[in-house]
């Protein structure tokens, strides 16, 4: 293939999903219920998936995952990464239109507007 | 303040349950949640139908598939060698991705990470721990298991190999902790009562009848 010099100097890099073998700290063990909102978003997950829907396999899920930014992933918790990537491929997959969801985000923050502050303020 | 023609406080006499969304993933939930619905591609029933049976899924069918292995070998062979179908017979559907059933000895103890992500054997263990999908068990537990393992409090001898299985979005592992020392003629409900959740992930060893941890 045309790119194989290419990809051999490239497979040093790590995605930043590729954790194994770094050095990290103490493993924070505390237990945690997951909210309902991290429920809904796994079982939204698990119906997007599942049969007879099945719109998106787990290796297009970790693709998603995988894109995004360094930053994003860095800062994000584990379902705000899983509702971003379900929304990517939502869009990607014609199951929703980008502009209805954030026509619904926004009716959604007014919804909230003591806690919505300075986040929806600024769109 | 006043309404509803009575007088009361609400900050004082309300206290809400479940914290109002703030964040905007949280906002972002609720958007893709209520397009779904109008849409028709979901039913709100579907949703919280899904939560609940995923709230029901806990440790306990793991518990009850060691505990089988543990007192029927026949049953425990053809674990091993196909977990899937044999899960099934305790009406256990595991399906979409592989089971792999490791056990641990004497001389060899496995634990189980999902380096990239969060690969877990959820039918039969739930949702998973946080710690499980954190970046400093991923990324430490293929570099310095027995260090990882002293974290949770669990010493394996230098005599005994471990062995990592790294899972991946094909396959899901279950490990068969050591059986207990006293526990024989303990019944199966008895014995599933030993396996505890990170047991199955191998961050730990089964009970003992006394509530000690087993050698391993």
């Amino acid at each position: 293939m045309a790119g194989d010099s290419k990809t051999t100097t490239q497979a040093v890099e790590r995605a930043i999903t590729d954790l194994g073998g770094l050095k990290g700290g103490p493993i924070d063990r505390h237990e945690h219920e997951p909210t309902l909102t991290e429920r809904r978003i796994d079982a939204m997950m698990m119906l997007m998936r599942a049969k007879p829907r099945a719109f998106w396999g787990s290796d297009e899920n970790r693709r998603t995952i995988e894109s995004l930014t360094p930053e994003f992933y860095e800062g994000s918790g584990y379902y705000e990464r899983w509702v971003t990537a379900m929304r990517s491929l939502m869009i990607e997959k014609g199951i929703l239109d980008s502009g209805d969801i954030d026509a619904k985000l926004a009716e959604v923050r007014a919804r909230f507007p003591s806690n919505a502050g300075a986040d929806g303020d600024k769109s | 303040m006043p309404h509803d023609g009575h007088d009361h406080d609400h900050a004082t006499t309300f206290q809400p349950d479940i914290k109002e969304p703030s964040e905007e993933w949280e906002f972002l939930e609720i958007a893709l949640r209520e397009l779904l619905i109008d849409k028709g591609v979901v039913s709100a029933r579907e949703i919280a139908d899904t939560v609940e049976a995923w709230e029901n899924k806990t440790p306990e069918a793991g518990a009850q598939i060691i505990a089988k292995a543990w007192t029927d070998a026949d049953f425990k062979s053809r674990l091993l060698a196909n977990g899937n179908s044999t899960v099934a017979e305790l009406g256990i559907v595991f399906e979409g991705t592989q089971l792999v059933v490791v056990e641990n000895t004497a001389d060899l103890h496995h634990m189980v990470v999902c380096t990239l992500c969060s690969c877990y054997p959820r039918p039969i263990l739930g949702m998973p721990p946080l710690w499980y999908k954190s970046k400093s068990y991923r990324a430490r537990t293929v570099r310095e298991p027995r260090a990882v393992l002293a974290e949770f409090g669990t010493d394996i001898p230098t005599s005994t190999e471990v062995r990592v299985l790294d899972s991946t979005a094909d396959i899901r592992y279950l490990v068969i902790p050591r059986r207990p020392d006293g526990t024989d003629g303990m019944s199966v409900e008895a014995l599933a009562a030993l396996v505890t959740r990170d047991s199955m992930i191998g961050t730990a060893t089964a009970l003992q009848p006394d509530g000690g941890r087993t050698a391993a």
